[in-house]
């Protein structure tokens, strides 16, 4: 009996030695890579100007669409916008911009002084309708295909690397 | 008496039963989703931007008639089992929530036996 009782501490002790090791060793950071694959949700994002709603079948018509989450305050944004703007002389893809969280005047401004690089620009004041795309933090970028599937998710800024991939995607 | 006492009691309990039922507290959601951009914070306990978004939504969801757990999959649909810090049980986690019975059952097996031996010592 005793003997049975040592080798259950023994497997116990070996059990969470087990857990914590692998536990230790996982990476906990949170990914959106769960995503890709996935058809994007319904699609109802208000223009940036005037009372009219972007839907899917707006997007549809595009061979790629890159959805570039973005906002005047966010100082990444301002980093990654050469690249969008670069990315915009792409013929095969199409741009929408959304403005998250933003004053309507301050995004003005941004754009003035940056360049507008969006086909469509939308926006969602509260931030409400970026949930449903999955997004925590700007700048966010989903790139979908005309099935309106997710072929690749940026989040944070996009780098060169990710710009060679976007090129490559959509050639 | 007795009868009406007892049809009063009754139709009390059910209709405590369906209110709570029909309620969903959005303060119990908000201490079960992770913040995403917080270290080791509920949604409940934290004010950023994101936790403040996400309190709206799970707001909107409650007005539409969801229930807790549509709200939990709708979250963990769009950022994955780890926004919910009580995930559901399925098959990756199967092991974790088993784990606490199999434990219980084993020790009361070993603590039967060690008493049925020493009794019949």
């Amino acid at each position: 009996m005793q003997k049975t009782i040592k080798i259950l501490i023994l497997i116990t002790f070996f059990f969470i030695l087990g857990v914590f090791f692998i536990g230790l060793n996982k990476n906990n950071n949170y990914s959106t890579s769960s995503l890709i694959g996935k058809k994007i949700p319904p699609v109802n994002l208000e223009y940036f100007e005037g009372n009219k709603f972007y839907k899917e079948d707006d997007l549809k018509k595009n061979n790629f669409t890159l959805i570039n989450f973005w906002a005047s305050w966010c100082a990444p944004c301002r980093a990654e916008h050469p690249l969008l703007v670069k990315l915009s002389k792409e013929k095969n893809l199409t741009l929408l911009g959304v403005n998250f969280k933003d004053k309507k005047k301050q995004a003005d401004i941004f754009l003035n002084d940056f360049g507008n690089p969006y086909d469509f620009l939308a926006k969602d004041e509260q931030g409400k309708n970026s949930v449903i795309f999955g997004i925590y933090g700007i700048p966010e970028s989903i790139l979908i295909n005309k099935d309106l599937i997710i072929l690749k998710k940026f989040v944070g800024p996009l780098s060169s690397e990710d710009f060679n991939s976007i090129v490559e995607i959509i050639n | 008496m007795k009868f009406k006492l007892t049809l009063i009691i009754l139709f009390l309990n059910f209709s405590l039963l369906y209110g709570t039922e029909k309620t969903v507290d959005q303060n119990i959601i908000y201490k079960n989703l992770r913040c995403l951009v917080c270290q080791g914070q509920s949604i409940a306990d934290s004010n950023s931007d994101f936790a403040q978004t996400i309190k709206l939504v799970v707001k909107n969801l409650i007005k539409d008639g969801n229930t807790e757990a549509e709200i939990y999959l709708f979250m963990a649909d769009k950022y994955g089992e780890w926004i919910v810090f009580k995930p559901q049980l399925n098959q990756h986690n199967f092991i974790l929530w088993s784990l606490p019975y199999l434990i219980l059952l084993i020790g009361g097996l070993i603590i039967y036996s060690f008493f049925r031996k020493s009794s019949q010592k």
